[in-house]
């Protein structure tokens, strides 16, 4: 694995999590190293994104261990826990623009709440921030003039506005045109490298994650079920990864949800 | 049937709890929404002032309304120069804190609630706590003190623009000495006892209605249909809350 001899700057470990009965993460172990951009994959409603919930710290593991840059996510107070959110970024799936703020009041928002700057220095690093998204042009537009892909962008400014030195991603290309989904691959790797940050994104489209990661982990029912360079997926003999990877509509992943037998249900009683 | 009952209750205990434990993070949170203030004045302005409209132009009606119900009964016993104190009291006691806040809770209240609740539809909420930033501290606080803040003021002009509305069809249109209107209610009208008791109550009707627009904003379902649900519980529940805490502090003020 790159940078292996690193220090791990996320490190969960045995990480299980629970909705009441339901169990959505039955022992995970997964590890992010410094410079890594590692995508997390796997179908809807795998668990993928409660798992990055939980390195977020917005949900918390029901056992096992989540440490993010040496701190155990599960034992700080809410004080200790936003001083560490203060070093991470979140990208969410609709970009989560405040409406009410121009884009330029967006991206500044995390400076303005954070650091105590002069306007005239919070204006360059805003307009420098945008810059890197290609989006200085748009500095005054509101959220609503926007579209998805440009939304995310600006959203993607916002949460580097701080430098942090680890970006969460989740589903940072649904619904985006090839374009722009283009644009917001290269975006990541390449802010990632600027900023010697780590990434971690939870994504279902295979082609383009594969072309920008360093690492692969394949979610199913829970746990991991693959895990390996983009390489290593591609040439991958498993039945999941090769299901997922070449869209094959059944496999180990069902095309049916779980039922009685369809004789049964057709000519059986009605029941409601 | 007993056990959807029983469920029923079981829940509004909890949301009683949230709503108490909200109501704690709110308070507790406040200073830091005061030091910065401009978040509350612009809540002031989009509760307060922008419901003048509405307040002013009703405070005027009710104050036609009781000018002309208030004559017509009076003037049958002779004392239709009482007209001022009558109006004057009703507004100052009664009808000013209450029509204001079901007012208020219709124009304000359900606002505030779509807002906070389009805001956690679209993750904005969540992306807040993200970057660090307490949502309770940056957007339920300012919004619960703007209301808090505007009530009161709200319902003395209600009040005002009402006695106005009962002097123009007393004094103007039917004829009462206007003399008399204004000398009788200002003898009748006590400051402590009728103009207190009237901003205390307004006040805190301000608090339940603020109170409870933003709690359902912030603990509603992230849906559509979540938030329209939360809008409507948060106009019944607000008027609710009027009538039965003005039943309430009536009875501790006003008892002879």
């Amino acid at each position: 694995m790159a940078n292996s001899g690193q220090e791990a700057l996320v490190d969960l470990r045995q990480v299980r999590f629970a909705y009441g009965e339901r169990e959505i993460l039955s022992g995970i172990d997964l590890t992010v190293h410094r410079g890594q951009v590692v995508a997390i994959m796997g179908g809807s409603g795998c668990g993928k994104t409660t798992l990055l919930r939980m390195i977020g710290g917005q949900l918390k593991a029901s056992a096992g261990t989540v440490q993010v840059a040496g701190q155990d996510i599960g034992t700080l107070n809410t004080a200790q826990l936003y001083a560490l959110r203060r070093r991470m970024g979140m990208l969410f799936q609709f970009g989560a623009l405040f409406t009410d703020m121009s884009v330029f009041d967006n991206v500044a928002f995390p400076l303005r709440e954070h650091a105590r700057l002069p306007e005239a220095m919070l204006r360059d690093l805003v307009l420098m921030k945008l810059q890197a998204v290609g989006l200085r042009g748009g500095h005054a537009l509101m959220p609503s003039e926007l579209s998805g892909g440009m939304a995310r962008r600006v959203a993607l400014a916002r949460a580097i506005a701080l430098d942090p030195m680890l970006i969460m991603y989740d589903e940072p290309f649904a619904g985006l045109d090839p374009i722009s989904l283009g644009v917001v691959g290269q975006l990541i790797r390449r802010l990632n490298d600027a900023l010697g940050a780590a990434s971690i994104m939870v994504t279902h489209d295979v082609s383009e994650s594969l072309s920008i990661v360093d690492y692969v982990y394949f979610v199913s029912d829970g746990r991991i079920v693959a895990k390996g360079t983009p390489d290593e997926i591609r040439a991958s003999k498993d039945d999941f990864v090769h299901q997922f990877v070449h869209a094959e509509p059944d496999g180990p992943v069902p095309f049916h949800m779980k039922a009685a037998p369809i004789g049964e249900m057709l000519m059986g009683e009605v029941k409601r | 049937m007993i056990r959807k009952l029983g469920a029923m209750v079981i829940d509004g205990v909890w949301r009683l709890g949230f709503a108490s434990r909200f109501m704690f993070l709110l308070l507790r949170y406040s200073g830091q929404s005061f030091l910065r203030l401009h978040l509350t004045l612009r809540e002031i302005y989009f509760s307060g002032v922008l419901s003048l409209l509405i307040i002013l132009v009703s405070g005027l009606f009710v104050g036609l309304v009781l000018g002309l119900q208030g004559y017509e009964t009076l003037q049958r016993y002779g004392s239709s120069e009482a007209l001022g104190v009558l109006v004057a009291l009703s507004l100052t006691r009664e009808l000013g804190p209450v029509v204001a806040g079901l007012l208020f809770a219709s124009r304000a209240g359900s606002a505030v609630t779509a807002e906070i609740g389009l805001m956690k539809v679209t993750e904005q909420l969540k992306a807040m706590d993200m970057m660090a930033v307490n949502p309770i501290a940056r957007v339920a606080a300012p919004r619960f003190w703007g209301g808090v803040i505007s009530m009161p003021i709200l319902a003395a002009l209600f009040s005002a623009m009402g006695i106005l509305g009962g002097w123009l069809i007393g004094v103007a249109f039917i004829g009462v000495d206007d003399g008399a209107f204004w000398s009788q209610m200002q003898a009748a009208v006590d400051i402590r006892y009728d103009i207190i008791n009237g901003v205390i109550k307004s006040f805190v009707f301000g608090i339940a209605v603020s109170l409870i627009a933003v709690f359902e904003g912030y603990d509603c379902v992230p849906t559509a249909e979540g938030v329209s649900r939360a809008i409507t519980r948060t106009v019944v529940s607000s008027a609710l809350a009027i009538l039965a805490l003005d039943f309430v502090l009536t009875s501790f003020m006003f008892r002879g």
